[in-house]
């Protein structure tokens, strides 16, 4: 079964981070997508750009599509970016996801891909 | 042979499967489909035609395995409706084929510890998993189960399809977790039998019907995980736990449905046989040297028997279990009866000066058990005022009307005592 798991974080910690734990937090990030890479259960995965630069579109008071500058959910955490991995059920999907370095600083939520 | 009696052997034997493997068979079709609900309609389609089919034919010889063959064509119709992908199609004829030679080997292999792990998974919601257990490994309808759980049959209903439709969605595993893994997650499993047992054990008097048969229920479940997860301490401790508390059932209300505190109880009405049970499973587990929570709780049944049945003074020894519970569990409900030992030993001062410590806990401030402790404590103490009070909000927080009833006649005693003027000690011995 394939597994999106979605990292959400306070992106205003990151800056606050200095130069080194910063290299030291990307590292560890290559390390855990190499680490999926090699259990072959890697189908993708991206970092989101800051939600500074988010858009939501949504219908309109007049039916029409709406533009509006910002995020769908103003909360203490963002979507900072995601991973999908093909694993056999949830089990090995909660294990995965407890050892990404997201769980360190944020929150990993792990839903289940449609698969018919 | 009357086409009447054999109508009734059919149903009688239809019943008896039911009873004894029903479970069984949920579990040994959902571990393949993981469609718990799917799995159910097929299983009460079968044992529809059991009961159409055997009156005429006889009963077959392996019941089981005929129900199994039923279901198993139904199970696989609906999987075939759901799934359109040519690989659906291939993984479908494989698991047929598996499901078919299952049918001839009899027993079928029993994975209902697979199938209450997947129910008491960290992934399904807390609160679901004792009736989740009960619904699939026992077949109870959501109709009892949400009366004994006071929620009313639709929402339970609700819930429970909810949680199934999750098993099936998410992918939630029917395995027995690795050795690392067992411990916590055993946990979530005898939680909820544990849940499902306190549920019954609010209708002591067994008025009702649904949440007397839950004790009893949740003892078969308990009973099972010790047959089939062999040598696990907790497991045992919280079978001798169930049967300690089994064993005081006829005791704890009067005949006009008073309930009446353990020191008060008649402790020959105490069935011993479930004590003796309770006594020597308590023994397996603690020569297995993995202590837990369950097994603590059980220990203290045991001193709390011994100390009724005996009049041997033992709250030192109640006083260590606590201790050692409450490191484990940091609970504040454990402080609070650990604050009643303390005062059995040392005072009622000194129990109510660690009760109002307990107090600044926001969460203790709804919680009947703390006020009920703290006014016994001060009556104790004569301060009759303040005990009077903290009656009343613990009458005010209790749902079980019996006991409320106990705990009016408390405070209505508060006033003779106040005004005889005398100096009890302790107004309860």
């Amino acid at each position: 079964m394939q597994y999106l798991l979605m990292l959400y974080a306070d992106e205003s910690g990151w800056t606050k981070l200095s130069k080194g734990e910063q290299e030291q937090g990307m590292a560890a990030y290559m390390a855990y997508t190499e680490a999926l890479k090699q259990a072959g259960v890697w189908k993708g995965s991206n970092r989101l750009q800051p939600i500074a630069t988010a858009t939501t579109v949504r219908n309109g008071a007049n039916g029409k599509a709406q533009v509006l500058d910002g995020p769908f959910a103003d909360s203490k955490e963002q979507l900072g970016g995601y991973y999908l991995i093909e694993v056999p059920d949830m089990d090995a999907a909660l294990s995965w996801a407890s050892r990404c370095p997201a769980v360190g600083h944020g929150v990993v939520e792990v839903r289940p891909v449609w698969s018919r | 042979m009357s086409s009447e009696l054999r109508s009734d052997l059919a149903r009688a034997t239809a019943e008896e499967v039911a009873r004894r493997s029903y479970g069984k068979l949920v579990a040994f079709l959902a571990a393949r489909t993981r469609d718990v609900a799917g799995v159910e309609d097929a299983l009460s389609e079968a044992f529809a035609s059991a009961l159409a089919d055997w009156p005429k034919n006889g009963c077959p010889a392996n019941p089981e395995g005929w129900l199994l063959t039923v279901a198993r064509r139904k199970t696989i119709d609906a999987l075939r409706v759901r799934q359109r992908r040519e690989r659906a199609a291939e993984e479908l004829r494989v698991m047929d084929d598996e499901l078919e030679a299952a049918e001839r080997s009899s027993p079928i292999p029993d994975q209902r510890l697979a199938l209450m792990f997947a129910c008491a998974h960290p992934a399904i919601d807390a609160g679901v998993r004792a009736p989740l257990i009960l619904q699939t490994v026992l077949g109870l309808d959501a109709k009892v189960i949400g009366s004994a759980f006071l929620i009313s049959p639709a929402a339970m209903g609700k819930r429970l399809v909810r949680a199934k439709e999750k098993i099936r969605e998410a992918g939630i595993p029917f395995v027995v977790p690795e050795l690392e893994e067992l411990p916590a997650r055993l946990d979530a499993v005898l939680d909820a039998i544990y849940a499902a047992f306190a549920e019954g054990w609010t209708d002591p008097a067994g008025t009702d019907a649904a949440r007397r048969d839950l004790t009893e229920e949740s003892l078969f479940l308990a009973r099972l995980v010790t047959e089939l997860l062999l040598d696990n301490a907790e497991a045992l401790g919280l079978l001798a736990l169930l049967l300690y508390a089994e064993s005081r059932r006829l005791a704890r209300r009067s005949n006009e449905g008073d309930f009446v505190p353990l020191a008060e109880q008649d402790t020959g009405l105490w069935d011993s046989r479930a004590i003796a049970e309770a006594e020597s499973v308590l023994k397996s587990a603690s020569r297995l040297r993995n202590p837990g929570r369950f097994q603590l709780e059980a220990a203290l049944q045991s001193a709390h028997t011994h100390r009724c049945q005996s009049g041997h003074w033992n709250w030192p020894e109640v006083l260590q279990i606590y201790d050692a519970l409450f490191e484990l569990t940091g609970s504040p409900v454990v402080a609070i009866n650990r604050a009643l030992a303390v005062a059995e030993i040392d005072g009622a001062e000194v129990g109510l000066n660690i009760l109002k410590k307990l107090g600044d806990d926001a969460r203790l401030g709804e919680y009947q058990p703390y006020w009920a402790a703290r006014a016994e404590l001060l009556s104790r103490n004569n301060a009759f005022d303040e005990a009077r009070r903290a009656y009343e909000i613990a009458i005010g927080l209790e749902r079980d009307d019996a006991v409320r009833r106990f705990l009016q006649k408390r405070q209505s005693k508060l006033k003779t005592w106040a005004l005889s003027g005398s100096k009890l000690l302790h107004p309860l011995a």
